[in-house]
């Protein structure tokens, strides 16, 4: 080796110090030992989180991300440490969550020989990143990390994996630190055409109806004041996805909430009665949609995205405009005419009095009630994480969001196993926040064993396990839809989730009463030494409503449980 | 309904970096919506950092709208032209060997010559024709020279490039 030439493995750990990197997470192995030695070596003060799962590591760097805003690295060996890693991907390529994985791989001259641990990673992950790279010399680390951070981070955001081969990570790197990036095929169409957006300004101004659909694109693009400039100006109700939840504040007056299979019933009136819709980053994912060729059938529809493939992919506009959501939205305002939308407006207020989202408090303990008050005693700030199921439709429903950042849930893949991992990973992100995470009990131990990571760096964060013994979201649709045939849904041998978190020394509460929600939520916001964890026996066969069955039109939202038997739906899952 | 499950076939110029995986990608894309590539002609660009392909293809029309949007979000893809409907020129080379002795060689030579193809082998039992040209007139050729036994038979699948100042 040169004498003054750098480790590739301490290569890549300065250039992710020169890319700000504050977290690695991630497992060690064979094919990893020389950037996990480069970790000591070079004294860095980049933290390196060791997790309990490579699956783990992946949700983390994802919620850490999506809490921040910054991507994070995930460091795991080659092999079977790297397909463990698939299911976060996977997770977070849905979601255009930026995130840099760097995978060990075996020697250079042993790829292709089915060497120990060998796989091939990145033909593996191909459909599931935004790009990848398989290094072929320690001179490239420096122009590889550089573009992979820029392509994971800039236009549309997404994963971006790096293999490394061990003797890559090993031997001498002696390129500039600073090298260039080379990315001749890479283009960000982030600046809108000034005459769309006359164009939109002037189909607004003829709109009495107009609704706006803001997705996670106004986040990911900081386009949250400009948006809620626009409609406070002109005055148009707003409704939110799933993941856009946050960008328009869920309390505002013109406000809608959520809309789609189980948002509110006045945000899919809207969606059913506009003669405008303006969708700023949301990719009209079929949860939202119903069935495509009826969706806002009579409505002129406007679409905003930064990815030019999102436009027509679902649904056809009017008008497309890919650009930046923030810089689109900033431009857009400077044209657009005062509306007068007073009638739509209090049309849609009465829609909220009349189909409020509801439950009921007496009786047995229901999982919106928990929701709800830990809503009212956490002042609505909290940065709260979800699993997926039920208990994640009525905390999209029941936690209103306001705030950008503060929403983080697996929308497009829908991954069980990623709150408790990705809570953890908003936490290291922003340690003096409050973390509320609602997992069911099923989603929950996919990955609990991170339970040992909270509480070994003592995180702030509140678990709250929505047990109903069921993967309830499954057995609401036996019950609806295949005439209350469980099957494969009863999670029968739970453990004592309390118990469990004492094993991990984190604080446990069990909450079995209506009465007692307050006092033991009370308990567990004022515990203020680490995560706390709140085993909440609730209601085995409670439903998420209202619901729009896959592949039906918005039109035929189910409001209430239904008192016919309902057919079988038609769309996917 | 009918009308989207009709299929065309499309013939797509994509210049590309010339990066490792590159193919890779592309083939999934295709393969993920169901698009079945005919053939695919993969040549060095006049730099050779980058590379040129030509891809025919056949899948729905409102589909192959949704694969060139997803060839240029890949970030090795520097444009991605759809040739199909304009004027571009076409080329294809064939190789087909047939089984054929001295007494159906002249007749064979006859057909050849009128297709403009060469003798690129010739055996006492078989010959090797070369013939170029648009797709058509090898169809053309193939199915004429088909009255002898055909022992084989290789396509390059074709090229393009647009006329004039056009960029292919
Ligand atoms: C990894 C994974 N496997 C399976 C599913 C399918 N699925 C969606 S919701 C659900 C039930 C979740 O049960 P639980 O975690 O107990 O939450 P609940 O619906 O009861 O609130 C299942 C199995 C999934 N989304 N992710
Ligand atoms: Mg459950």
């Amino acid at each position: 080796m040169a004498n003054n030439a750098m480790e590739g493995g301490q290569a890549i750990i300065r250039c992710l110090e020169n890319e700000g990197v504050e977290y690695i997470f991630g497992y060690s192995g064979g094919s990893v030992i020389p950037i996990f030695d480069a970790l000591v070596t070079t004294q860095t003060k980049i933290n390196f989180i060791l997790t309990r799962h490579e699956q783990g590591a992946a949700h983390m760097a994802d919620g850490y991300a999506r809490a921040t805003g910054k991507p994070a690295v995930v460091l795991i060996t080659s092999g079977p440490g790297a397909t463990n890693t698939l299911t976060g991907i996977m997770t977070a390529h849905m979601d255009s969550v930026p995130m840099i994985i760097l995978s060990g791989q075996s020697v250079s001259w042993m790829l292709g020989k089915d060497a120990f641990q060998e796989a091939d990673i990145f033909g593996i992950t191909m459909p599931i990143v935004k790009h990848s790279y398989l290094l072929k010399s320690s001179n490239e680390i420096p122009r590889v990390i550089r573009e992979a951070f820029h392509i994971s981070t800039t236009g549309r955001p997404g994963p971006v994996l790096i293999d490394i081969p061990k003797d890559f990570s090993a031997g001498p790197c002696t390129e500039d630190l600073h090298a260039k990036m080379d990315l001749p095929g890479y283009k960000i169409n982030s600046t809108p055409n000034k005459d769309t957006l006359l164009e939109i300004a002037e189909a607004l101004g003829k709109s009495k109806r107009p609704l706006i659909l803001a997705g996670h694109g106004v986040m990911i693009s900081g386009a949250e004041n400009a948006l809620r400039a626009l409609a406070e100006k002109c005055r148009i109700p707003v409704t939110n996805t799933l993941l856009g939840k946050g960008v328009f504040p869920e309390t505002h007056k013109l406000s809608l909430g959520m809309l789609g299979m189980h948002g509110t019933a006045y945000a899919n009136k809207a969606v059913c009665e506009c003669d405008l819709l303006l969708n700023v980053g949301s990719r009209f994912d079929d949860r939202i949609l119903g069935q495509p060729a009826k969706f806002c059938k009579d409505a002129t529809i406007i679409h905003i995205d930064i990815d030019a493939a999102e436009i027509g992919k679902m649904i056809q506009p009017q008008i497309a405009c890919v650009a930046d959501a923030r810089l689109a939205l900033e431009e857009l305002i400077k044209h657009v005419p005062i509306l007068e939308t007073k009638e739509w407006c209090k049309h849609l207020d009465g829609y909220k009095v009349k189909y409020p989202l509801k439950f009921k408090r007496q009786g047995s303990l229901k999982m919106q009630h928990i929701i709800d008050e830990f809503y009212k005693l956490s002042g609505g700030k909290a940065c709260v994480t979800t699993d997926v199921g039920q208990h994640q439709m009525w905390a999209a429903q029941f936690y209103r969001t306001d705030h950008r950042l503060n929403w983080l849930s697996s929308g497009g893949a829908g991954t069980m196993g990623f709150g408790l991992p990705a809570c953890i990973g908003a936490a290291f992100g922003r340690p003096k926040d409050l973390h509320i995470c609602f997992v069911g009990d099923g989603g929950f131990q996919m990955t609990f064993f991170e339970l040992a990571t909270a509480a070994l760096y003592k995180l702030p964060i509140k678990i709250v396990v929505l047990n109903n013994h069921y993967l309830g979201m499954v057995r609401q649709w036996q019950e609806l839809f295949y005439e209350d045939r469980k099957s494969g849904v009863d999670l029968e041998g739970n453990p004592d989730f309390v118990k469990l978190a004492e094993a991990f020394g984190i604080k446990g509460f069990n909450l079995r009463r209506p009465g007692d929600v307050k006092r033991v939520l009370k308990n567990a916001l004022e515990y203020n030494d680490g995560p706390c964890l709140i085993n909440c026996e609730v209601e085995k066969t409670e439903n998420v409503f209202p619901m729009i069955p896959a592949g039906a039109v918005i039109e035929d939202m189910l409001i209430e449980p239904p008192a016919r038997k309902m057919e079988k739906p038609t769309g996917s899952t | 309904m009918s009308n989207l499950n009709k299929s065309t076939t499309h013939t797509l110029s994509v210049y590309v970096a010339n990066k490792p995986g590159v193919l890779a990608r592309i083939a999934q894309l295709f393969s993920r919506r169901g698009f079945n590539i005919e053939s695919l002609v993969v040549s060095p660009g006049i730099d050779g950092k980058f590379s040129r392909m030509t891809i025919s293809c056949t899948g729905e029309a409102e589909g192959l709208d949704q694969i060139i949007k997803q060839l240029l979000k890949l970030i090795d893809v520097l444009h991605c032209i759809d040739h199909t409907y304009d004027q571009s020129v076409t080329k294809e080379m064939g190789l087909i060997k047939i089984e054929v002795n001295s007494s159906g060689r002249s007749e064979a030579l006859q057909i050849a010559e009128h297709y403009g193809c060469k003798t690129v082998d010739l055996t006492p039992e078989s010959m090797i024709l070369q013939v170029v040209g648009n797709p058509e007139k090898i169809d053309a050729f193939e199915e004429m020279i088909a009255k002898f036994k055909i022992i084989e038979l290789v396509r390059t699948g074709k090229v393009v490039m647009s006329r004039g100042s056009d960029i292919t």
